[in-house]
Formats: structure tokens, sequence, C-alpha cells
């Protein structure tokens, strides 16, 4: 068809007065749908929208409803007595208030990790991107291959490494290890060399600041988008980590939301009213997340571009 | 200027706190890549070719380490649990990977389309379940699929099918559900980022050769796209590789699900149930193997020259003389300066790096 396509339209052009400037893409898009593709293309929109809300919906049922009532009534639909208040509480008090605790351990593993490895990420890249010095490129090189590497195969070892530090079973044990991100790292170096501006960094150089203070003042500046979108990145990295947590912690004390809350759905066989607590727990912990992420979405876009476009 | 350049040794000459600065800046992460990626592949490696021995008939009189050959790779590929679990992995891959590729591109160019109402609201809600922890999705979908608590088997009954998510035949597919779920919508947001970066002009350009919306999506949109797929995809690849929580906590409700289920639960087990840490690091090393060796082969397999390129080239063999300088025209005065003929040449995409700001604003358009 390639041909045809090609030579038709020649004549056409000159015909269309459209001014290409006052409007934008989208919007000139916008002037040739039909009303039938709309209903379609939407239709089909919508019912993929019930397939990511279903589960969603049913733990928000699931968490009104008495442990009686979540086996004997529609699981779409609110049944029996409704319990969604004494549910909620169940899950605050049980066992002394721990899963406040997990949920404050997670907000620690991932606030401070996620902040420390985007500041560290961020200085590097921009040392990789915008300084020339020997064995720059091997550096480089052996960072970008622990982007491939399964964050689960260095799990085992730095479990026994850890072991023999004494470290195991502490928040160390998980916070050591999401303080690194090299794919934050690659981010940063791209995002570095193509936006920070290297005759503002000759300029503060003349004007006899110190290199470090280049950094904290101009340089982290200018990559604002940048970090935003690594330190997003590391929270929900960090915060929906499960492996590293399960091999390196067994006091129930240290532990993040999501261990505990399947340590709480492991004993739902023996003890039915864990159910109450797990629905309940889910969403509690889930809420927050599902509004961040809905919030947060645009800074994701941008950031995403930059690593599919270099990769 | 090209502030690509970089190094101040061109303009001025380097100070010493000038050669310093860089390994000042790299010292914090280093130290940690060191600690937590470096060290603990080599010592995985060096397990992987160490047995121990325990002394004494309870190993009461402390353990040795003494150099194994390739001992516990034999031990660990002849595990035919192991085996197994590469096989269904393979098997995964092959599945769950293109169907949710294939899903989240048509999900992209239908929010991308004119046709569709309300983009911004189900872009929203298609990356929601990326924030769900895997965990969390995880728990929540066994509940839908324990036959008395699931409304969807209920559901399903009442229709007279006798649905078994949990089955040793079917528990797969489940699993594969579950990461559909979490990874679709993030996947898709890559692939819309990439969507938005190709200029109006290639559309407007693609509208006057009366191209139609399929014309658009396949010919141009996907070529330049392909990026950003192929980004996803090798994500994709080293994510199954590694897939442990959902099976492991499946594992509770469905007794299909072994202990050497996936290659990394098989690890897993070996290393904390038996304590066998050199097979446990061989199988470890095993996985980050495969893991390269896929990622490279697919990065290979998708860095040939693109297809529309090659089919290019033959054709202007083919039309000869006329059929180029049709393209010429065509290309100067759609656009001025981008020629049409660049819709599938890559480096249209690859250039431009800082789209942040714009991209950010573009959302709020």
């Amino acid at each position: 068809m390639t041909s045809e396509a090609i030579e038709a339209p020649v004549t056409k052009r000159a015909a269309e007065p459209v001014d290409t400037t006052s409007i934008t893409a989208h919007q000139r898009r916008k002037l040739d749908r039909t009303p039938a593709s709309q209903i379609v293309v939407t239709g089909i929109l919508v019912i993929v929208a019930v397939y990511f809300l279903v589960p969603l919906y049913w733990v928000v049922i699931a968490a009104t409803k008495t442990t009686g009532a979540l086996f004997a009534t529609n699981g779409f639909w609110f049944g029996g007595e409704f319990a969604l208040f004494s549910n909620i509480q169940q899950v605050f008090t049980y066992d002394g208030g721990i899963f406040v605790r997990w949920i404050a351990n997670s907000v620690l593993y991932s606030g401070v990790g996620a902040v420390l490895a985007t500041y560290f990420a961020a200085a590097g890249g921009y040392a990789l991107a915008k300084y020339e010095f020997r064995g720059r490129q091997l550096v480089f090189g052996t960072i970008l291959g622990g982007v491939l590497v399964p964050g689960t195969a260095t799990a085992l070892p730095l479990f026994l490494l850890f072991s023999t530090m004494g470290l195991t079973d502490t928040y160390w044990s998980v916070l050591i290890p999401s303080l690194v991100s090299p794919f934050g790292l690659f981010l940063c170096r791209v995002y570095a060399s193509a936006s920070v501006d290297t005759a503002l960094l000759e300029q503060a150089r003349i004007d006899g600041a110190g290199e470090l203070r280049i950094f904290h003042t101009i340089v982290l500046r200018q990559m604002t988008p940048a970090l935003v979108t690594v330190f997003l990145f590391q929270v929900v990295g960090i915060w929906n980590n499960f492996f590293l947590p399960l091999i390196m912690l067994a006091d129930q004390k240290l532990y993040p939301i999501t261990l505990g809350l399947n340590n709480w759905r492991a004993q739902v066989d023996r003890l039915p009213e864990f159910y109450q607590l797990t629905t309940g727990g889910v969403l509690v912990s889930v809420i927050p997340l599902v509004i961040a992420i809905i919030v947060l979405q645009r800074f994701w876009r941008g950031g995403l571009t930059e690593g599919s476009v270099k990769g | 200027m090209s502030t690509n350049t970089p190094g101040f040794r061109t303009s001025t000459k380097a100070t010493s706190a000038q050669k310093r600065a860089p390994w000042i800046l790299l010292a914090p992460f280093l130290a940690l890549f060191v600690l937590t990626f470096i060290i603990p592949i080599i010592s995985a490696l060096f397990q992987s070719f160490t047995t121990v021995d325990r002394q004494g008939l309870f190993g009461e009189d402390g353990v040795v380490g003494r150099f194994a050959g390739f001992d516990n790779y034999v031990t660990a590929l002849q595990d035919a649990g192991f085996t197994a679990s590469i096989g269904r992995m393979l098997l995964f891959g092959i599945v769950q990977v293109p169907v949710m590729i294939i899903a989240c591109t048509i999900l992209a160019l239908l929010l991308e389309s004119a046709s569709a109402r309300w983009p911004g609201f189900f872009r929203a809600l298609y990356f929601m379940p990326y924030g769900v922890p895997g965990v969390i999705a995880t728990i929540l979908w066994s509940f839908l699929y324990v036959p008395g608590l699931s409304p969807i088997v209920a559901l399903l009954q009442s229709w007279g099918f006798a649905p078994d998510f949990l089955g040793a035949g079917s528990v797969l597919w489940s699993i594969a559900n579950i990461v559909t779920w979490t990874y679709t919508g993030y996947n898709m947001l890559i692939i819309v980022a990439q969507l938005k970066s190709i200029p109006g002009e290639v559309y407007e350009a693609a509208k006057m050769d009366g191209a139609g919306p399929f014309q658009v999506a396949w010919r141009i949109q996907i070529p330049l796209i392909a990026p950003a797929l192929v980004l996803t995809t090798v994500f994709s690849i080293i994510g199954t590789l590694q897939l442990f929580a959902e099976p492991q906590i499946l594992s509770t409700v469905a007794p299909a699900i072994d202990t050497e289920y996936t290659p990394n639960y098989a690890a897993y087990t070996n290393a904390f149930a038996f304590n066998e840490y050199g097979v446990a690091s061989a199988q470890a090393v095993i996985i980050a193997l495969a893991a390269f060796i896929l990622s490279f082969a697919f990065l290979a397999l998708t860095n040939r020259p693109p297809k529309n390129e090659r089919d290019q080239k033959k054709r202007a063999k083919r039309d000869g003389l006329e059929a180029r300088r049709a393209l010429q025209t065509r290309g100067t005065s759609a656009t001025g300066s981008r020629p049409a003929t660049g819709v599938a040449n890559r480096s249209t995409t690859t250039g431009a790096a800082p789209r942040l700001q714009s991209d950010s604003k573009g959302a709020e358009a």
C-alpha cells in the first residue's frame, strides 16, 4: 500500500488551510473522531478498568463484613452486619498495635532509603556525566551491569555476608541494600549530561565555589525533575520489596507492612478471625498507596521517557 | 555549544580539587555498590564452587569448606525440581510477557487515540496496581481464587462452569494473572510517554497521506515506540526469572506449588530449609546468568536495523528514482525540517533526553 499512499495526498494538502501551529496535535486529532469509534474504544477501556478494580473493590466490601458473613454472603456486595469500624479497630489494636509499627517500619525503610539512595545516585550520576577521569567508563559499565542483575540473586549472598557482620535481623539489614539504585544512577547520569549547564559550572568555579558546593547549590537544583522520579521509583521499590526483608528479618517488630500482612494471612487456616485482620489491614495499607500513585502518576511519565529513550 | 562534552580540561586546566571531586561524589554510591553488589556476587561465585564438610557426627566439631569444582552446579542442574522450575519459567515468560506487552501496547494506543474519552482518568486507574505491593496483590487475588470465599468462583459456578484456579495445570496462569494485573499499567505508562514524544507533524503527514487509525498505529506509532517495547520486554524477562513472592504466598492455598516451583524459590529453599548454601549459590548464579543471556539475546535481536528501514531500502531499489523523489518532496513540504521518511528512524526518538519538564506539563494540559 505504501507507494499509493506516498503519491496520493500531494494534491490534497493544498486544499487544507489548517493552521497547525495554533492547536495541539491531540486537539487536531480529536476533530476526526467519530461517535461510533468513541463508544467502542471507551467501552473497551471501561471493561479493562473493571478488571483492574475487581480485587480492590472486593477488599473494600470484604473489610465491612464479619468473618461469618464473608463466607455466607455474596462477595461482590455488602451483607450481614456492617463491621467495618470494628474490623479496622481490631487491625490497629491487635497484638499491642503491631500493625502501626509495621507501617512505621515501611515508612522508615522506604523514606530514609529513598532519600539517601536518590542523593547518592545524583552525586554519582553527575560525577560520571560531567567530569572526565580515568576509569570513568569502567565504573559506569560496572554499575550498568548492576541494573541487569536480578535483585534476588544478590539477596542470598548478601544475607550470608550480613550474617557474618552481625547485621541480619536489624534495621540495617534492610536499609543498607535499599540505599543503592544502579538504575537511579543511570537516570541521573543521562539527565545530568543533557541538562546541567557546563558554562554555569565554569562560572561558579571562576567565582571561587568549591566542587561540592557547586553540586549542592547548582547541580541538585537543575536535576530536580530527575531526582523526583528516582525518589518515587525507589520508594515504590523498597515499599514493595518482599524477598529481602523475608530473608533478613526474623523479629516481627522489624517487619515492613508487606511481611506483616503476609504473616497474618498465613494464619487464616488455623484462626479464621485473621481473615478480618488481613482484609482490614490490606484495605488500610492500600488506600494511601492508591491515592499517592494516582496523584503522583504524572511524575513517572517524564522519568520513564528518560529510561526508555536511552534504553 | 554541546552540553554533552564532559570535562573541564578542555577549557581550563583541571585543578587537583577537580580531579578529586568525581571520586568524592562517587564514593558513597560506590562504597554501597561494592558492599551490596560486587562482594555478594563474588562471594556467590566463590560459594558456588565450595562445598562444606561437617566435622563430627552431627557437625558439632565445626565445618570446613573445600573447593568443589562444578559439583554444586551439577547437583543444581541434576535436581529435577530445579530444572523443571526453569522450564516452567520459560513457559511462563513465553506466554505472559508477550500477552502483557501486547495488552499494554494496545491500551496505550487506545488511550492516545482520538477516540478515547477521559484518557487521564483511565491512565491513572490502570497504573494504580503498580503501587500495590506484589505481596498484597497476591493476597487479594488468592482470596479471589479460593472456592467458598471468591465471588468470581461462585459466579462462574452459577453459570455452570467449574473453575479451578489453584489446580496443578492452572495455578501457573493464576500467577501470570497476578503479574499481569500488577505490571500492565506500569509498562503502559512507559509506552504512553514514548507515544507522547512523537511530534505532531508525523501524524499530520500520515493523515495527509490518507492513513487510517490502524495504519497510523501499525506503521508509525509501533515502529516509533520500539525502544520502549524493548525496554519493557527486557525488564519483564528479568522480572519473570525473579518470580518468588507470588508462588510462595499462593503455596499455602495451592498444593500444586512445591518449594521448587520457581528457580528463585528453589534457591531459597536450598539455602534456608536445607542449609545447602553452595547449591543455592550455584542456583543464584545460574539465575543471574540466565537473566543476562536472555536480556542480551533479546537486545541483540532487536538492535538489527528496524524492519521498516530494511523494507524501505528494498523498496527504494525497486521503485528507483521516482519513488525516492516522491519521498523527498513529501518530506520537505510536509514538515519543513523533518523528512517523513524518518518515521522509522530511531534516532528521532533517541535524541533530546531532557523531556521531563515539557512532558509533565503535557500531562496537565
